[in-house]
């Protein structure tokens, strides 16, 4: 094989692709993450019609294959193909490139994003500063794309859009601050803003950041969760849509495939904050208890849990096929749903082997593997929570007014998050 | 920097920031400039603004200054642009580009741009011996670091510019309370 390809493969020291300097291997954790991301925001499409469903006591969509499992599919196959409309009197240029921003911003933070020590594209040296930067670009979008519309309702959509996200900004960025003081708390006194630096200054001083000065990192944590939610347009801060009042909000003008990217580049933001907030609170890639139980047998333990959640997966979706009614009709989405259970099975059957045979603390190949499939395991599960709190939000709580939504942001999660940076930096100081 | 990634830039790995890089950005950068001062529709400047501002941020990055363009982008394209255009969207854009221009001062501003010009000229044609013969190569896994060692001081020293930056971040202090009391009528 070619020089450009083996040498990142052989390179003894774990290091990103970007770090190491290997564009092939970036390039290829590029598309993985892009694939990757495309897929999880397929799913979360699917799981969140249902997840919805189910707490409003509906079955959610059931037509399109065993449970409606391939209605995602359905949709991104209508949404290419039905008519992309230009409203006539909108600016045609800037309403073309308005969905192209808002997807730019958010596909573009991937690229730090650390999904284990050494799987991420690159580690910059200012990894949670490019995240926000980029990330806020992202309003550019929405405000752009209201404004383009030359209609009403987008516009007022967009205003809010910008108030809000420029409002719940200061309060994350300013608890962001007090996780990366905690970074700076080891012997050479020095913090670090790259994403990777962060969850290894958790791993030193043997803490999630969200245990750290008990109460302090629970606070800002809550903090974020909050701000975040209002960052990304979703309910029950998702004034920029709200559909009783504004129709559709921002996008209200857009259609089709325009309109899915807007949807693609709201929830790939999602999983970008959801990121960030396990990265700087909840330790990253890192498995339960990494320093305390050690030992080779807790390795191999915690190394079962990948297959075992597939293997779960599986099981439920044979109980599924199993519970088919028995009606012929049904027969093709009970073999549907079969092969779907065994495609997990065989998945499941996969990450055990891997898990088995990496199961010494060696550089072998198997060992490496397994090692890579464990963090990546840990962090997306992570990640996955999040998600499903998102949905379990917008099922649960009702849509704040705007003006309730704007003193919430300056007038109590401001001050309380120059509070916990304030406190942080004096305990940070008297307690290091 | 860690040492591991030392080694990987020792052994003879080609720098990203080729000559390329640069002429495309500082072109881009022109050009969006020039179409900031050119279009009549203020939303359309600020959007060429911002293509500006990132490309800037482009040239810092090809100048190892990561903190700089991070800054960069996060202060004027995320927060001060956002801000721009959510001022410019509650002007009517339809009847601002009809008006006249009342502003006659393009004489004067062609002056001083061309006095500015005359300046840069000058500097890079006579004060070759200002500038340093090539490249320092800074780190740029530690740029942050010595940013912040610069500004805040090390441990028992006090930074080159800490009294710089305190007075630079008093004197914004002033401008926000002035803000919120210009607007105010009562407090």
């Amino acid at each position: 094989m070619p020089n450009f390809i083996t040498s990142y493969l052989n390179s003894k020291d774990a290091l990103t692709p970007g770090s190491a300097g290997s564009q092939f291997w970036a390039l290829i954790y590029v598309l993985i993450i892009f694939a990757g991301v495309s897929v999880a925001v397929i799913c979360m499409n699917w799981l969140e019609r249902k997840a919805l469903a189910h707490f409003q006591i509906r079955l959610g969509p059931m037509r399109v294959g065993p449970h409606g499992l391939l209605q995602p599919i359905a949709d991104a196959l209508k949404l290419m193909l039905k008519e992309d409309i230009i409203p006539a009197e909108a600016d045609q240029f800037v309403f073309w490139v308005a969905p192209l921003i808002g997807l730019l911003a958010s596909f573009t933070v991937y690229t730090v994003i650390p999904f284990g020590p050494s799987q991420a594209v690159s580690d910059m040296n200012i990894g949670i500063l490019f995240m926000l930067g980029v990330s806020s670009l992202g309003v550019l979008g929405i405000v752009v794309a209201g404004w383009a519309s030359n209609s009403h309702y987008p516009l007022i959509g967009a205003l809010r859009s910008s108030a809000q996200m420029v409002s719940y900004e200061v309060a994350m960025g300013l608890v962001i601050v007090s996780a990366i003081l905690m970074t700076s708390l080891n012997a050479s006194g020095t913090g670090t803003l790259s994403m990777i630096g962060i969850v290894q200054a958790q791993q030193q001083q043997g803490i999630w950041f969200i245990f750290k000065f008990f109460p302090l990192g629970f606070i800002a944590f809550a903090i974020f969760a909050i701000a975040m939610v209002a960052e990304t347009n979703r309910a029950p801060f998702d004034m920029a849509e709200a559909e009783s009042e504004l129709t559709a909000g921002f996008h209200t003008e857009y259609s089709g495939l325009r309109w899915s990217l807007f949807m693609l580049a709201e929830y790939a933001a999602m999983i970008a904050v959801s990121s960030i907030a396990v990265t700087l609170w909840l330790g990253g890639w890192m498995r339960p208890f990494p320093n305390l139980l050690h030992a080779p047998m807790w390795e191999f333990f915690f190394s079962l849990f990948p297959g075992l959640t597939f293997g779960g997966l599986a099981a439920i979706a044979f109980i599924g096929a199993a519970r088919m009614p028995a009606d012929s009709f049904f027969k093709i989405q009970r073999i549907g749903l079969a092969v779907f259970a065994a495609l997990l099975g065989f998945i499941a059957l996969l990450l055990l082997v891997i898990a088995v045979a990496g199961r010494s603390a060696d550089t072998s190949v198997a060992a490496r593997f397994r090692e890579g499939i464990d963090y990546v395991y840990w962090f997306v599960l992570k990640v996955a929570v999040f998600m499903y709190l998102f949905i379990w939000y917008r099922a649960t709580w009702p849509r704040y007014r705007f003006d309730q939504l704007m003193k919430i942001g300056w007038k109590v999660m401001l001050p309380i998050s120059l509070g916990v940076l304030v406190l942080t930096a004096i305990v940070g100081v008297i307690f290091p | 920097m860690n040492p591991a990634m030392n080694s990987a830039l020792n052994s003879g790995m080609a720098p990203v920031a080729t000559p390329w890089f640069f002429y495309v950005l500082a072109a881009l950068a022109v050009a969006s400039g020039l179409a900031v001062i050119t279009r009549r529709n203020a939303v359309h400047s600020a959007l060429a603004l911002i293509v500006t501002l990132l490309s800037v941020a482009g040239l810092y990055l090809m100048l190892y200054a990561p903190f700089v363009a991070g800054v960069q982008i996060i202060v004027y394209a995320g927060g001060i642009m956002v801000l721009f255009l959510f001022v410019i969207m509650l002007v009517n854009i339809e009847r601002a580009s009809k008006d006249r221009q009342f502003n006659r001062m393009w004489p004067v501003g062609l002056t001083a741009a061309c006095a500015l010009l005359a300046l840069f000229v000058s500097a890079i044609g006579k004060g070759k011996a200002l500038f340093p013969d090539r490249m320092i190569a800074l780190p740029e896994g530690s740029n942050t670091q010595e940013i912040a060692k610069m500004l805040y001081g090390e441990a028992g020293r006090m930074g080159e510019y800490t009294f710089a930056f305190e007075i630079a971040s008093l004197l914004l202090l002033v401008a926000i309370l002035g803000a919120v009391i210009m607007t105010k009528k009562k407090i």
